[in-house]
């Protein structure tokens, strides 16, 4: 692949900790290959800060393979910054040129936090889990696998709903900052399959509390959240969520 | 679950916006049906006599109750969600995602419903206090005396300002169901892909038709374009 | 001489006798016993969560902000089982000669047997909590071939089936959270194990947050913690995969098995510069129908496509004319480096090889036509039809490789080259995973038990789960029945004190050198040496320099590294430098482990130890064990051996060709 050296300028949200004030703090970062990932361009960055005897800047990372979900860059107006269906850590220069001013900021919501920097707090997501995310099978109680048959389309579209990283990016996509595509996309996951079915009413009515007791909003079916997810999971799963509440709302005493 | 527990949810209160969004999409179909009886050429008697229906008959005041109610419902728990949503957000953004994820409609629906909201209040006073409170001219027809809404109309609209206004306002209406129609039923619970492309479609058809149609009445009236 | 402590009996009896004789704690004590489990990954999540629903007190800890992030969420492939839904002779004894085989004779055969039994509840398990691996038009669970192996027995959730699988036992842990039975400690990092009369009996924590040390006690700690691939500073692990929680064990006295011994694997995304954080790994099953090749002429610099046929080498073909591209992973990452070594890599660094798929495209395309009926179907259609095939195939691979170099895979040939990705060595432990330090397990990666010298494909989430879910709370059990005495040791104990302000002593130290050179400028150091000359290809001389190297570097860090930042606040730099500090100590063993080992096997080839033609030579007269280390002081370790008996599986040499 050809290659270029850019120069870019970044505007980064700076924040010492969630209880102080951030601010936005400007960089120049010269001679930045176009084969780097976006964030081994904040790697180069901040060796070089720390080497001036800076403060570098503290953004979540880890696989940096686009699944762990642990990036979490709103780059200039983005979740995950401009490519489709890609996490922060796969993206990579080639997507900016020379002279762009690159703004940076954190996951935004009431509900996340800021710890440091760009780094969030997205224990929400853990306690919706907690809720109800799961079936109720303790290690040990599992029948043959191949005792249940599942419906080849049931299967493919509960593991197209369970792609979900957890990353937040639907949250920090939506303009009401709410959590509904993620919440969906688990509560489509498990009531999809047979095993999810016995706890399928009061999983979504008590993942739904959870939810609202955390503070995100509502949804208002925009599909930003649809088009920031890096693993496209289908809006479709909030209109399943919202039929799954409807039933169990209606059906429980 | 309670019922004031499934209502009060976010999903719930959503189920409410969804619902009672139905329900006044239906309302705009009567509505704009009877109004376009203005259309007939005759000097206002079909309209006035389908006014008269709506006004005398029981079914149609009982379900003017309904219609207050939801839109009474519709507007406090819009207001109630846009004020929740946008505590949710905590700091805001310095680069907005914009019409990148989404479109500006779709996100304006609280904007664009306050407009709505602003229409509804005059329009409320330049038609239905009349008809309903202080009392129009009467209209002679087949010897029977009839509220002369037509007349109404016709005199109301003289007025190029309350033309445009109305004209605006459709604009804004059909925006809101453009966005509204289809996300109703998503809320409600539709997710079938055959169904929700099925009605992502008819509702782009209905946000435009209706809404022009509603809007050709002012100007129609205004230009003389009726007898 | 260490003792596995391996049950008597026929080797298919082993498992089932241990559970039938095992000592148990009751429900009520139970409830009086705390276990701390460091890690979440496969083995850690499944762990915690099923000794959570047995009714034990769990405190579970990981670095990450959620331990859904744990790198067993990367792997891709799939995870082994001896179900034989394929009716194609599968059977547990199968599973297990497969894997003492592509071990190449380095496992301990009752572990291995006993994960070959397990691996079948695993999928039920699985299953039963909702992880949606892939189906057939029937309903039921499909299957598909892997390296190393000739049955079909790899389950899988497209290329996700890590993060299905993690997804599920996350979900199970949670659940157990919700329920009170675990406790959940993200954003923390142990940083000691507390050991109080030889026993282990509690950690000492940090809190990335806010950088406080905490004191955890526990009867039983359990260090799920993962591999240390990241000693390299280049590889498939996450940015935080590190060992500082085996290490902290090996420094409190567990001995290390078997350092030396990683898997490199063959296809990844080769190195583009000096800026390169980590490596992207292609799945192997891109080897089922891509071919590797490199130029004929040295230094060839022509396009890939401007190269024809004759002039192409297809150097696996050539060289292991029966599995071809299909050659375990330690033999297809010795070619590739061989070649390279050789001169005739390609790409502008020229250490990479070609995975050309314009054949596969084509005979897809071809059948495609037929299968249409399309008989005059002209190149471009079928081409065009080729593609359409290999795209639903790999085609998220292909996105992500696009997404990476910037280079269309359906035009021109990928370039991959190997790179670091498991750790078959690790802590060792004995059959029921307990390390040298009573009251200390070591789980999945972390331990060193399954894989001996090479791993197999889809083996590592096989083994992860297969100690969390159904080994350890039948074995830890048997630890704590004895310990249903012991009252909770308050943590003002002098043990936990004078390990606490060690830690704290050691991360003062870090922060007070204020030197000038990076944590990551170190690393990068460290990593270099190391694959240099603990990588693909070892020999003596390079070892011995190496060693020296390393104690150079650690002397250059202790005086001159710079963390930015206060010990009290998160600091992602003063996490790094603890890390690192215990990577650049691990590096030497792991020389001093390859300088031992006088022989090649598995991922360990020693260059003075192959055949005449290049393959790697077994001295099973001589090395017939399990090295495990013992630590006695700075660079000073103590060899205790494990001899393997090998009562089942005959050993004989690796041939693939």
């Amino acid at each position: 692949m050809e290659h270029t050296t850019i120069n870019i300028k970044l505007k980064v949200w700076k924040q010492a900790n969630t209880q102080s004030k951030g601010y936005f703090e400007s960089y120049d970062v010269p001679g930045i290959s176009t084969e780097m990932s976006f964030l081994e361009m904040f790697d180069v960055l901040n060796e070089r800060l720390i080497a001036e005897g800076k403060e570098p800047i503290a953004f979540d990372h880890d696989c940096r393979e686009g699944i762990c979900g642990m990036c979490s860059m709103y780059i200039n107006g983005k979740p995950h910054g401009p490519w489709e269906g890609t996490t922060t850590c796969q993206l990579h220069m080639r997507a900016f040129k020379d002279g762009d001013i690159i703004v940076v900021e954190p996951w935004r919501a009431a509900a996340f936090p800021v710890i440091k920097d760009l780094m969030v707090d997205r224990g929400a997501f853990d306690r919706i889990i907690q809720a109800g995310g799961y079936i109720s099978v303790n290690t040990g109680n599992a029948v043959d696998g191949n005792a249940l048959p599942i419906e080849k389309e049931k299967a493919d579209n509960a593991f197209a709903a369970a792609a979900c990283i957890g990353c937040g990016a639907c949250v920090a996509a939506c303009k009401n900052s709410s959590a509904m595509l993620f919440v969906s996309a688990k509560v489509s996951h498990l009531a999809l399959l047979p095993q999810g079915a016995p706890e399928r009413k009061q999983r979504v009515m008590n993942m739904i509390a959870q939810m609202d007791k955390e503070g995100f909003g509502a949804c208002t079916n925009t599909g930003a959240c649809e088009a920031a997810c890096p693993k496209e999971i289908s809006i479709t799963n909030i209109a399943r969520l919202n039929a799954e509440y409807l039933s169990a709302s209606l059906t429980t005493a | 679950m309670t019922w004031k527990q499934m209502f009060t949810s976010s999903v719930g209160k959503k189920l409410v916006m969804g619902f009672t969004g139905i329900f006044l999409v239906l309302f705009l179909i009567v509505h704009v049906g009877l109004n376009a009886c203005i259309w007939a050429m005759d000097n206002g008697v079909m309209f006035n006599k389908a006014a008269h229906f709506m006004g005398a008959n029981v079914v149609p005041r009982i379900l003017e109750i309904g219609l207050f109610a939801g839109f009474f419902l519709h507007i406090i728990q819009g207001y109630m969600l846009e004020m929740q949503n946008r505590k949710a957000r905590g700091t805001a953004y310095a680069v907005s995602y914009g019409n990148k994820g989404s479109k500006w409609y779709s996100r304006s629906m609280a904007l664009l419903g306050t407009l709505l909201l602003l229409f509804l209040i005059f329009h409320i006073k330049h038609f239905w206090v009349p008809s309903r409170i202080t009392g129009l001219e009467p209209m002679l027809i087949d010897g029977k005396e009839y509220h002369n809404l037509y007349g109404e109309m016709l005199v109301v609209f003289e007025n190029p300002v309350i033309v445009a206004f109305y004209v605006i306002s459709c604009i804004s209406l059909a925006y809101h169901l453009a966005h509204g129609f289809q996300s109703a039923f998503r809320t409600i619970g539709i997710n079938n892909p055959k169904y929700t492309t099925l009605l992502e479609s008819v509702g782009y058809g209905f946000s435009i038709i209706v809404p022009l149609a509603f809007a050709m009445m002012p100007i129609s009236m205004h230009l003389g374009w009726v007898n | 001489m260490l003792d596995a402590k391996i049950p008597a009996g026929p080797l298919d009896q082993k498992w089932t006798k241990y559970k039938g004789t095992v000592k148990l704690v009751n429900p009520a004590n139970k409830r009086k016993l705390e276990i701390i489990v460091v890690g979440t990954g496969l083995a850690g999540a499944s762990a915690a969560a099923s000794l959570g629903e047995l009714g034990y007190k769990v405190k579970a800890f990981c670095f990450q902000d959620s331990p859904r992030r744990a790198h067993s969420i990367a792997a891709q492939g799939g995870i082994n089982a001896a179900k034989n839904y394929q009716n194609d002779g599968d059977s547990v004894y199968r599973l297990f000669y497969d894997t003492i085989k592509g071990g190449d004779y380095r496992a301990r055969e009752a572990n291995v047997h006993r994960l070959a039994e397990v691996s079948t509840n695993i999928i039920d398990q699985c299953v039963a909590q909702g992880v949606p691996f892939a189906r057939e038009y029937g309903g039921l669970l499909s299957n598909r071939s892997f390296g190393g192996t000739q049955v079909q027995r790899t389950f899988y959730a497209a290329g996700q089936t890590g993060q299905q699988l993690l997804i599920g036992a996350y979900q199970a842990l949670e659940r157990q959270v919700a329920l009170g039975n675990v406790k959940m400690y993200t954003r923390h990092e142990m940083l000691d194990v507390v050991t109080i009369d030889g026993k282990a009996r509690g950690i000492i924590a940090r809190d990335l947050v806010s950088g406080q040390l905490e004191r955890h006690f526990g009867h039983a700690v359990l260090l799920c913690s993962g591999g240390y691939g990241n000693v390299f500073y280049l590889s498939t692990n996450a940015m935080g995969s590190n060992v500082t929680a085996a290490w902290k064990a090996h420094k409190k006295g567990a001995a290390f098995a078997n350092p030396c011994f990683t898997q490199i694997h063959p296809t990844c995304i080769p190195v583009t510069g000096d800026h390169q954080s980590k490596l992207t790994l292609m799945s192997e099953s891109l080897r089922n129908d891509g071919r590797i090749w490199v130029p004929k002429k040295q230094g060839d610099n022509r396009k890939p496509g401007d190269i024809p046929e004759d002039e192409r080498d297809y150097y696996l073909e050539r060289r292991y004319p029966a599995f071809g591209n299909l050659v375990p992973r330690d033999v297809a990452s010795r070619a590739a480096k061989e070649r390279c070594d050789a001169g005739y890599g390609v790409g502008s660094s020229k250490q990479a090889v070609y995975l050309d798929y314009a054949a596969a495209i084509e005979r897809y395309g071809k059948t495609e036509a037929g299968k249409r009926g399309l008989g005059s179907a002209s190149h471009d259609e079928i081409i065009a039809m080729g593609k359409e095939v290999v795209k639903e195939k790999y085609g998220n691979l292909f996105d992500m490789y696009e997404k990476i170099t910037g280079e269309n895979p359906y035009e021109m040939p990928m370039r991959i080259y190997p790179a670091v990705h498991y750790t078959m060595g690790g802590l060792w432990v004995d059959y029921e995973l307990m390390t040298t330090v009573p009251g200390l397990y070591a789980l999945g990666e972390a331990n060193f038990s399954d894989h001996g010298a090479n791993r197999l494909g889809a083996s590592a989430l096989m083994q992860g789960l297969a100690d969390g879910y159904f080994v350890i709370p039948y074995t830890v059990g048997n630890y704590l029945a004895d310990e249903i005495r012991t009252a909770n040791i308050p943590t003002d104990h002098p043990a936990f004190v004078e390990a606490e302000k060690a830690v704290a002593d050691r991360i003062a130290k870090l922060k007070g050198i204020n030197g000038k050179q990076t944590v990551e400028s170190f690393h990068k150091r460290l990593g270099k040496i190391m694959w240099d000359k603990c990588g693909m290809a070892r020999n003596k001389e390079g070892l011995e320099w190496a060693i020296q190297e390393i104690r150079k570097l650690k002397a250059e860090f202790w005086s001159d590294v710079r963390v930015p930042g206060e010990i009290n606040e998160m600091n992602p730099e003063l996490d790094k430098a603890n890390r690192v500090a215990d990577f650049i100590e691990l590096g030497e063993l792991m020389c001093l482990d390859a300088l031992q080992r006088e022989e090649s096997c598995g991922g360990h080839f020693r260059e003075e130890h192959q055949t005449e033609d290049g393959e790697a030579l077994r001295h099973d007269d001589k090395f017939m064990y399990v090295s495990a280390w013992e630590l006695n002081g700075e660079s000073n370790w103590t060899l205790h051996k494990e001899e393997l008996n090998y009562e089942v599986v005959k050993p004989s040499q690796r041939s693939y060709k």
